[in-house]
């Protein structure tokens, strides 16, 4: 389709609470430069159920405008309901781009949605730019597990649509919340949604594994040696209030479920720390993690190619590293 | 129940390695692999059969010729029925045009082996990393989706996923025929046998060219019908100049490095 | 003379490669460690069809060659001695003499369930009095009208604590010397059929290795396998062929050694060069490589020449000598070239070394080889 307007788009995906998840006011900070140099407007696009709070939120991390869909059938992500909605109001409005989060939603989202209306999808992109030649968006993106990166163009097809990885952006300072809000009044009948959530299985002990959204994650790798190795980790997760990720060769070992694995065959996370604690930092983990703002490496190997990417790299036995550093934290915040 | 697994053949991309003076990868000698989340797929197919031995699972690839030893792999594992779709105008196909080609296949596979109830694929193949071609398939076919599949069960016209998600794992129900991609179960796919490895050498594996699609639009495949372009690709470099602190002991290297963070305002 | 394998049997092997990799080698020190047998590592390769990749379809094998067969123990002991015995104990000294002497009913009851993984077997002849001078068994059946009532113990017998089903070695009549010994098929749970405390060893820790005893433990009459007096042919024979599986176990194990220590040699540096860069390394290494070719083309030889029916006995028995004695000497050289690290347990070699040396012994010990050799040669 041809492009109505030169409005950049950025989905603000919602938690169930009608809150906005943080990578979708993240996009909103590169979303001000692009739309900028597009010559258009920055619009948030909120769908939900009671999303309030995501309008607001939006509305006060930079976006001119936000395009808000309400109903009960958008409370929990389907994917039919919300690629009918967002659908029926690109080809409303006709945004030139449009960014969306690369979450689990969002990756299901992007391609149904950019399939539909025959235009090109960038997925888990890392870097984002205008292109100065054509003007379209340079999506870059990693590929070969991290080991290489290529830059995207879609440059016939509009609205050019890419999802990028959580972490990778800042969310801006808030400032006043001035956008316009456009209510639309979209609705999907219950015999288009063809699935249905039959019943939600929280992880074992109770406690959801945030990676995506951790401030802070203290991962452990083969070096842990064992389920019980993780016990100094988690203490150090505890005492930072930290999320607890993993290696895919502890995940492999069983030592710890797979939701907590960072890397390329788990959650790509770009957390402000990053503690990486007996791993060696093999590419396929190196590639989920490099983005976070700043990775301190713990492993008794000098050689472990992780500490090439490390901003503090503590050669050493983890074992006697981490209870110390634990027992500094707690005593600095008593 | 009659199940089409779609698999792509990659590298074995944790055996890429790059050229330290030239800055590329280094491709050769690189070995081909079953995607492994295809391979998961293949394997939550299996599953359904090992359950109701009746059922069929016919596997399905777009690649070049050498791609038959990936179909021929699964074969080994659980296939009983393998199809290449192959063909130089399919090359240089982004997601988009690759999804459009594999949806247009399978209308043609489905003229053989009949109606499909589901198709699995792998949440993401990992060369290209995007997990855009089941959901842009299922949106070509006109079928409800479920991305993110730990295992996959029957139940009556529905199929029921157990989904991952980012605090568990949701059921989902999806009204067949549905897609359905896999990511990484907790088990291990099975390992192919002797008997169904030497069958599967013996197979022939019949190839979809492009004479097999004369109704194909050409507008929307290969790299002209490719609505994204590569425009560069390059090596990431390495982030340098990292503090590394090694004292007397791992007590002091401790100190050392919460010292450090707490002056950096980290922690 | 050909010794490659074709495309076929070259598939299966790297299949099972694969495998080995992803499910053997990672759990052959835990095993070594603990004393532990690989109990799921039998139930993986039965999946696979690799307990009875020689057995004929018909009878729940592979239906593949001989040669693969001996391919595949190479490879198992690449990564894990034990996991190779297991597999050789079980198909060379249990499914073989059922397969080769067995009535119909036999193999159908037992070498079906033997060759497709769902049992394992065992093999009993060696006794406390009886271990290279096998003819002065000491464990009796008697004919009891309508069943065999056996009495006495074997001793060092590999899988027997998993295993389903024996074969076990008896005097029927001791009066006929080895002319009256014969073979039984005995089943794990027939009563007055125990097994004793497992073996504490200084190699193939993983492998099951305990005594068998028999107290009044009836056998059905049917459960006489090759016929009256017949035992020890089916014991010599059986053996004969158990011995290209442990040669080709001492194969995987050198190669295993080398292959480690070339990579050790070439990482690790010493007086400001790599270890491998040294020509005492190079020249070793070299020696040690063509002397393991060259115990696998007599094992080789002699996986061929059984395949093809042909007399091996000789072949087997050179092949088992020189390829074990290869393995031992290999492995303690290796370790001396990796020094102190070698001989610690972080490290496999010291493994290598002590798995090696069993092969040496068992299935006939290297001076019954050369008595097999020299016996073939004529000289008296």
């Amino acid at each position: 389709m041809e492009a109505k307007t030169k409005d950049l788009w950025v989905f603000v995906e919602t938690n169930e609470d009608g809150t906005a998840k943080n990578v979708g006011i993240e996009l909103l900070t590169p979303g001000k430069d692009m739309a900028a140099k597009q010559g258009g407007a920055l619009v948030a696009v909120v769908i939900g159920n009671n999303v309030d709070e995501a309008v607001k939120a939006a509305s006060e991390h930079g976006a001119d405008k936000v395009i808000v869909v309400e109903g009960p059938e958008y409370a929990h992500y389907t994917t039919d309901a919300y690629a009918i909605a967002l659908v029926a109001l690109v080809e409303k409005y006709g945004p030139t781009s449009m960014l969306i989060g690369a979450t689990n939603n969002g990756r299901d989202l992007g391609p149904r949605v950019s399939c539909r209306l025959h235009t090109g999808l960038t997925a888990d992109c890392t870097a984002l730019d205008i292109d100065e030649e054509s003007g379209n968006v340079a999506w870059t993106r990693p590929a070969f597990g991290g080991n290489l990166m290529a830059t995207i163009l879609c440059p016939d097809h509009r609205p050019q649509i890419g999802t990028v990885r959580p972490g990778v952006f800042k969310k801006s300072d808030a400032g006043e919340a001035k956008a316009e809000i456009i209510k639309e009044d979209i609705h999907v009948d219950a015999k288009d949604i063809r699935t249905q959530v039959l019943e939600l299985i929280k992880e074992a002990g109770g406690e959801s594994v945030d990676l995506e959204g951790a401030e802070i994650i203290v991962s452990g790798g083969r070096g842990v040696g064992g389920p019980e190795g993780f016990e100094p980790v988690k203490a150090l997760a505890d005492a930072l209030g930290a999320t607890v990720g993993a290696s895919r060769a502890a995940v492999d070992a069983g030592w710890i479920a797979h939701a907590h694995q960072v890397g390329q065959t788990g959650k790509t996370v770009g957390p402000k720390l990053y503690i990486a604690c007996g791993i060696s930092g093999a590419i396929q983990h190196v590639a989920g993690m490099s983005s976070s703002d700043c990775i301190v490496a713990i492993n008794k190997d000098p050689e472990a190619p992780i500490f090439d990417i490390a901003d503090y790299g503590v050669v050493g036995n983890l074992f006697e590293v981490l209870p110390v550093l634990t027992e500094e934290i707690k005593k600095a915040r008593a | 129940m009659n199940m089409l697994v779609c698999v792509k053949q990659v590298p074995d991309t944790t055996e890429i390695k790059i050229d330290p003076v030239k800055n590329t990868l280094i491709r050769e000698g690189v070995p081909s692999i079953v995607n492994p989340f295809d391979g998961y797929a293949l394997e939550a197919a299996a599953r359904i059969k090992d359950a109701d031995p009746s059922a069929k699972i016919v596997v399905l690839s777009m690649g070049p010729e050498q791609a038959k030893a990936a179909l021929k792999e699964c074969l080994a594992i659980a296939a009983d029925k393998a199809y290449l779709v192959s063909g130089r105008a399919f090359g240089g196909s982004d997601t988009l045009a690759t999804s459009y080609i594999i949806s247009e296949a399978v209308k043609k596979v489905e003229e053989i082996e009949g109606k499909f109830d589901v198709i699995f694929c792998g949440k993401q193949a990992i060369d290209g990393d995007t997990a855009q071609v089941g959901p842009e398939l299922a949106e070509h076919l006109g079928y409800p989706q479920v991305t993110y599949g730990l295992e996959a069960e029957v139940d009556g016209d529905t199929i029921k996923v157990k989904k991952e998600v980012e605090d568990g794992v949701e059921v989902i129900a999806a009204k067949m025929p549905a897609v359905v991609t896999f990511t990484k179960p907790a088990w291990d796919p099975r390992y192919p046998t002797i008997k169904r490895k030497m069958a599967a050498n013996r197979a022939e594996i019949p190839v979809l060219g492009e004479d097999a699609f004369p109704e194909i639009d050409t507008t929307r495949i290969g790299l002209k019908g490719s609505p994204t372009h590569v425009k560069k690709t390059f090596v990431p470099q390495k982030k340098t100049g990292g503090v590394k602190i090694k004292e007397e002991t791992a007590e002091e290297s401790a100190k050392k490095l919460f010292q450090l963070l707490s002056d950096a305002s980290i922690i | 003379m050909n010794f490659h394998f074709n495309q076929e049997e070259q598939d299966v092997l790297d299949m099972l490669h694969d495998f080995c990799l992803k499910e053997v080698a990672p759990i052959a020190a835990e095993i070594d460690e603990t004393e532990r047998f690989p109990e799921e590592t039998w139930h993986k390769l039965a999946d696979m069809g690799m307990m009875g990749i020689a057995y004929p379809e018909e009878y729940g094998g592979a239906g593949m060659s001989y040669l693969t067969y001996i391919g595949a123990c190479e490879e198992l002991a690449k990564h894990c001695a034990t996991t190779s015995v297991m597999v050789s104990a079980h198909s060379s000294l249990c499914c073989w003499p059922i397969a080769e002497y067995g009535t119909e009913e036999q193999k159908q009851k037992y070498l079906t369930k033997l060759a497709s993984g769902e049992w394992l077997g065992a093999f009993g002849l060696t006794e406390p009095g009886a271990g290279t001078d096998a003819a002065m068994q000491k464990t009796v059946a008697e004919d009891k009208g309508d069943h065999w009532l056996l009495n006495g113990s074997k001793i060092f017998i590999t899988n027997a604590g998993f295993a389903q089903v024996f074969i076990v070695m008896a005097m029927t009549d001791k009066s006929l010397g080895t002319k009256g010994i014969s073979a039984f098929i005995v089943e794990k749970g027939t009563p007055g059929f125990s097994i004793g405390a497992h073996e504490k060893k200084m190699g193939i820790r993983g492998s099951s290795t305990c005594e068998l005893i028999f107290e009044d433990c009836k056998i059905p009459k049917e459960n006489l396998l090759g016929g009256l007096g017949k035992g020890f042919k089916v014991a010599m024979t059986t053996l004969d062929g158990g011995r290209i599986g442990i040669g080709a176990q001492a194969l995987g194990i050198a190669q295993a050694a080398i292959d480690a220590t070339v990579k050790y040699t070439s990482e690790r540096v010493q007086f400001g060069k790599r270890i491998s860069q040294f020509q005492n390394t190079q020249f070793q290494l070299a020696d040690m490589q063509a002397k393991v070719d060259a115990a696998r083309l007599l094992v080789y030889r002699a996986a061929q020449a059984k395949q093809d029916h042909e007399p091996y006995s000789h072949l087997a028995a050179m092949g088992k000598l020189y390829a074990s004695e290869a393995a031992s000497d290999v492995t303690r050289r290796c370790l001396q070239l990796i020094g102190g690290y070698g001989y610690t347990r972080e490290y496999p070699f010291e493994r290598f070394m002590r798995d090696a040396k069993i092969t040496e012994i068992y299935e006939g010990t290297s001076e019954v080889q050369r008595m097999v050799i020299s016996g073939w040669m004529g000289v008296k």
